[in-house]
């Protein structure tokens, strides 16, 4: 293993998620519940009376973030998308998939689920992660895409 | 005139999200994939993300445990199951290869998306297709799934 020290940013990254635990626990004692993003967009897709305002609050707050960071702060985020349309297609299918059936993503299982200590958040991330290191690692070194 | 205020404070932590994620660096897809490419040139700045957010949570969530009402009314729905189930994991596995092939997960997608990139529509159309495929098959031996 070798690290790229040029990317590594730990304090920005340690000042980021302290911002995004934050927001976790403003949400869940503001509003009680768990600030997990599949699970309130998932809730979109089948529009239910009175179930949906608060969800495209939440859901255009996330989409308006990069606006009030360069209005505000004159900070615009880097992003690099540098997978393929296919590769992207099949990445969306296979997260919102998964993030339904196994009940939550990076925020509602990783960042929230280990806040609370819960067993299933546990197995959960391990699992993701893994899942993630072995999929980075059959794409860039043994296919090499 | 309290439920205009809960609207209006789920738009701001939605916002103080999207900037953790900006901030933090977790809004770069090819970030997130340094932190998986533990065989390559590795960035540990994932950690550090988590490290930060799980700290600040823990308090956060040990304060609700001594709550029974939300703020804005109404009561804690926080998930109280405690099984592995084969649908967590198996979930958990097919998410997990989702994210590496890309490096995106929903909220960055959704930060991507308000930043312009087309990309970033593509993969929100994929992902709600996705989570309404899984509703269809998975629908008989609902357990409608309780998030997180």
């Amino acid at each position: 293993m070798q690290i790229d020290w040029l990317s590594f940013t730990p304090i920005p990254s340690l000042l980021g998620g302290m911002i995004l635990g934050v927001a976790a626990a403003l949400y869940v004692l503001l509003h009680g519940r768990i600030l997990g993003i599949s699970g309130i967009v998932s809730g979109l897709i089948h529009p239910k009376a009175g179930d949906m305002a608060w969800r495209v609050s939440l859901t255009l707050g996330i989409l308006s973030a990069p606006f009030w960071a360069a209005f505000i702060f004159d900070i615009r985020p880097i992003v690099q998308i540098d997978t393929d349309w296919l590769g992207i297609l099949l990445a969306g299918l296979l997260v919102g998939f998964g993030a339904q059936y196994g009940s939550g993503c990076t925020s509602g299982h990783g960042i929230c689920g280990l806040s609370r200590l819960s067993p299933r958040s546990l197995v959960a991330t391990l699992t993701f992660m893994g899942a993630g290191f072995l999929t980075v690692f059959v794409l860039r070194h043994l296919i090499g895409v | 005139m309290k439920k205009h205020f809960g609207l209006i404070s789920q738009y701001a932590i939605g916002t103080l999200f999207g900037w953790g994620l900006i901030i933090s660096g977790m809004s770069n897809p090819q970030k997130v994939l340094g932190f998986l490419d533990l065989a390559g040139s590795w960035d540990p700045s994932l950690i550090f993300v988590m490290v930060g957010a799980i700290l600040v949570g823990l308090a956060g969530f040990y304060i609700v445990s001594k709550r029974s009402e939300a703020f804005f009314g109404g009561a804690l729905r926080i998930p109280t199951r405690r099984d592995i189930n084969r649908p967590l994991v198996i979930g958990s596995f097919i998410f997990g290869i989702g994210w590496g092939i890309a490096g995106i997960c929903p909220g960055p997608a959704i930060v991507a998306l308000g930043a312009g990139y087309l990309k970033a529509v593509v993969f929100i159309i994929a992902m709600l297709v996705g989570m309404k495929l899984c509703e269809k098959f998975f629908s008989a031996h609902k357990q409608k799934p309780t998030q997180a």
